[in-house]
C-alpha cells in the first residue's frame, strides 16, 4: 500500500547493518508533501481556464473525485464493493436540498446533516451485510439504490419527483453567495483536499494497514486481532458519509437536484471509475475523477455510444493495466527516473 | 495446571463429524504436538481454539475463562495467536508491515487518531514499527522487512508467520504444520526457534506431519483419528500405543 514505505525508502541502498536505524514516524510524509503541491496546482486552474464553463467543469472534477475517491477506500482499500455510492450521494443531495428548499437550513448545516443521514443508511445497510464474507453487501446496496431512485421519483410532495428539486440555496459565507463556478471552485477544492488529507492519513495508520490485510485475507486479518467485521462497517460508513458530502456540494452548487444523477447508472459508472483510475491505489481517483468529468463531454455527441467506449475501456484496462492508469502512470514513471520497483503501491 | 482446556468438544460439517467428543489439556509452559492422518481433525480443532469455526457442542477454557463464544480477535487480545497450513500471508505489503499487522491486538488508536494522523497515533505506529522489526530480526528476517511479501520462498512465508503471530504477544501459539515442505535446514531453525520460544514461556501446540520433529520437540502428543482422541502422552509412551501404530505410525513407518 501507499503509506509505511517512505520510511522505508529511505533506507533502501545503505548498507543494512543487524539494527537498521529506522526514524522518527512523522507527521507530515513525502507523500502528504506530494498531495500538497498537487492542491496546489490544482488552485492555479480557474486563473488558466479560458472560460466559465471550464471552471465548471473543474468544480464537477472535485465532486467527482470526493465520490471516487471515497468510494476507492471502501473497494481498493478494505475490498467490499457498493454498488450504492450513488445513492448516497442523492441522500447528501436531497437531505440537504430539501432541508434548504422546505425549511430554509443554512448549507453548513444542511451539509452536514446530508452526510450523517447517507452515515446512518450506510450504518443500516452495513450491519447486516458485512456481518458475512463475501459479496453481500454489492447485493445488498445494488437493491439500496434502487429503492432510493424510487423514492427520490415518488416522494413528489418532498422532492418535486422527476421534474427534480428546485430553488435550492446556494453556500454563502457573511451574506456573500458561493454561487458563481468560481466561488464554488474553491469551496469544492478545499473539500476535496481534506478529503484526500484524510484518506491518506487512514490508509498511513495502524487502522489503514489492518484495513489492507482484511482485503487480502479476511481470516488471515483475524487471527492477527483485527475486528473485520467492525472496520468494514466503519469504513463503508465514513465513505457514505463523503458521497454525501459530495451530493451535498452538488445540490447547492448546481441549485437543483433530478433522481436520475443518483441513479444505478451511477453507481456502477462510479465503480468502473474506481476501477480505470487504479483500484486500491492512493492517487487512482484523481485520474478515475479526471476521465469522469472530461470524457462525457468529449463524448457528448455520441450519445449511448459513451457507454459503450466506457465499457471498453474498462475491459482493456483491466486486461492489459489491472492497476489501472494510476499503476500505468507509476510504472511509465519509474522507467522514465530509472526508479527501482517499491514495496508498496502507489 | 491446564492452560489450555478442551471439554466434550465437538463440531459437525453436515453429517461429518470433524471433532468428536475431544477433551484434553495443555498445561502452561508445555509444547503439544497434535497428530494422527489427514482428515484426523487436526486443523479443525485449531479452528475451534482459534475461533474462526465455532464449536458444535463442548467448552474451550484459557487460563480459566470460557473462550469458546469469544470472536477470533477477541481471543488474539486473550493472548492466542495461530499460523496457517495454507498460508495467509498479505502478499501486496510489504514484510514488516505485515508483522505491525500482528501489533494490531496489543496496540489502541483507531480510526480517528488515523483521520487526523495524531501525536498519539504517531508514538504507537514507531512503537509499532519498532517491535515488529524486531520480531523479524530475531527471526532472521530482518534483511527483508521493506520487501514486498509476495516475493518470499516458501519457508520464508513459514517463518513471517510465525513473527507475525509472535508480534501479537501470545501466551498460547498454535503453529498449523510450520515445518511442512520445507527443506531440512530450515526445519532445524524453525524447531530451535520453537524451543526457544517456549523457553520464554509461550505455551505451544502444533500440527505437524514431521514424525522426528515431533518426537524430539513435543513434551506431549495427542493423537487424532476421525476427530476423536485416540492416545495421548509423552512422545516414548505414545509411540508405542497399539492403537496408534494401527491408525497413523504403522502406514507411515517408512517416510516417518
Amino acid at each position: 500500500m501507499t503509506g509505511m514505505n517512505d520510511v522505508m525508502d529511505r533506507s533502501r541502498g545503505r548498507i543494512k547493518s543487524a539494527a537498521p536505524p529506522r526514524r522518527a514516524v512523522r507527521r507530515f510524509t513525502s507523500d502528504h508533501a506530494l498531495l500538497g503541491g498537487v492542491w496546489l496546482v490544482l488552485a492555479a486552474y480557474p486563473f488558466v481556464a479560458p472560460n466559465d464553463f471550464l471552471v465548471s467543469l473543474g468544480v464537477l472534477f472535485f465532486i467527482n473525485l470526493i465520490l471516487i475517491a471515497s468510494l476507492n477506500t471502501l473497494m481498493g482499500f478494505c475490498g467490499q464493493i457498493s454498488l450504492s455510492h450513488g445513492a448516497f450521494y442523492g441522500l447528501g443531495a436531497y437531505t440537504s436540498g430539501i432541508l434548504s428548499v422546505k425549511l430554509g437550513v443554512d448549507p453548513w448545516i444542511g451539509v452536514p446533516a446530508g452526510m450523517l443521514v447517507a452515515a446512518l443508511s450506510a450504518l443500516v445497510i452495513g450491519l447486516p451485510a458485512l456481518r458475512l464474507r463475501g459479496h453481500y453487501l454489492a447485493m445488498a446496496t445494488l437493491g439500496f439504490n434502487a429503492i432510493l431512485t424510487v423514492l427520490f421519483n415518488e416522494l413528489v410532495g418532498l422532492t418535486g419527483g422527476p421534474n427534480g428539486l428546485l430553488g435550492v440555496a446556494p453556500f454563502s459565507i457573511g451574506g456573500l453567495d458561493i454561487a458563481t463556478d468560481d466561488r464554488v471552485f474553491w469551496l469544492v477544492w478545499a473539500c476535496g483536499g481534506l478529503v484526500m488529507l484524510s484518506i491518506l492519513n487512514l490508509v498511513k495508520s495502524r487502522v489503514g494497514r489492518a484495513l489492507s490485510a482484511l482485503a487480502t485475507s479476511e481470516i488471515g486479518a483475524d487471527a492477527l486481532g483485527v475486528n473485520c467485521f467492525r472496520y468494514k462497517l466503519v469504513v463503508f460508513v465514513l465513505t457514505a458519509a463523503m458521497a454525501g458530502l459530495a451530493g451535498g456540494l452538488y445540490v447547492h452548487y448546481n441549485q437543483y437536484a433530478s433522481p436520475e444523477t443518483f441513479g444505478y447508472f451511477t453507481s456502477v459508472m462510479l465503480v468502473v471509475m474506481v476501477a480505470l483510475g487504479g483500484w486500491g491505489r492512493y492517487w487512482g481517483p484523481l485520474f478515475g475523477a479526471l476521465l469522469y468529468t472530461a470524457v462525457p463531454e468529449a463524448l457528448r455527441s455520441l450519445g449511448d455510444f459513451e457507454l459503450f467506449l466506457f465499457g471498453l475501456c474498462m475491459i482493456l484496462v483491466l486486461l492489459f493495466f489491472p492497476g489501472g492508469i494510476a499503476a500505468a502512470v507509476s510504472t511509465l514513471g519509474n522507467r522514465l527516473f530509472g526508479k527501482k520497483k517499491a514495496g508498496g503501491r502507489a | 495446571m491446564s492452560f489450555l482446556h478442551i471439554a466434550d468438544l465437538q463440531r459437525n460439517f453436515g453429517g461429518l463429524r470433524a471433532v468428536s467428543d475431544l477433551t484434553f489439556s495443555v498445561a502452561r509452559g508445555e509444547i503439544k504436538a497434535v497428530i494422527g492422518p489427514n482428515g484426523a481433525g487436526k486443523t479443525t480443532l485449531f479452528n475451534l481454539i482459534a475461533g474462526v469455526t465455532p464449536p458444535s457442542s463442548g467448552q474451550i477454557t484459557l487460563d480459566g475463562a470460557r473462550i469458546d463464544q469469544l470472536k477470533p480477535y477477541q481471543r488474539v487480545e486473550r493472548g492466542i495467536a495461530r499460523t496457517f497450513q495454507n498460508l495467509q500471508i498479505f502478499k501486496d505489503m510489504t514484510v514488516l508491515e505485515n508483522v505491525m499487522v500482528g501489533r494490531h491486538a496489543r496496540t489502541r488508536c483507531d480510526v480517528l487518531h488515523g483521520l487526523f494522523r495524531t501525536r498519539a497515533a504517531l508514538r504507537e505506529e514507531e512503537a509499532i514499527r519498532d517491535s515488529a522489526m524486531q520480531q523479524l530480526e530475531r527471526l532472521g528476517l530482518g534483511h527483508r522487512a521493506d520487501d514486498r511479501a509476495g516475493s518470499l520462498s516458501f519457508g520464508e512465508c513459514k517463518v513471517l508467520e510465525i513473527a507475525r503471530a509472535l508480534a501479537a504477544e501470545p501466551k498460547l501459539l498454535l503453529l498449523d504444520e510450520p515445518t511442512a515442505g520445507l527443506p531440512h535446514a530450515e526445519t532445524e531453525r524453525i524447531t530451535d526457534t520453537i524451543r526457544a520460544l517456549n523457553a520464554e514461556g509461550v505455551t505451544v501446540l502444533l500440527v505437524e506431519h514431521n514424525m522426528r520433529m515431533v518426537m524430539r520437540l513435543s513434551h506431549s502428543i495427542l493423537v487424532l483419528n476421525y476427530g476423536r482422541r485416540i492416545a495421548e502422552g509423552p512422545a516414548e509412551v505414545v509411540r508405542r500405543d497399539p492403537a496408534v501404530l494401527e491408525a497413523y505410525l504403522g502406514e507411515e513407518d517408512d517416510d516417518a
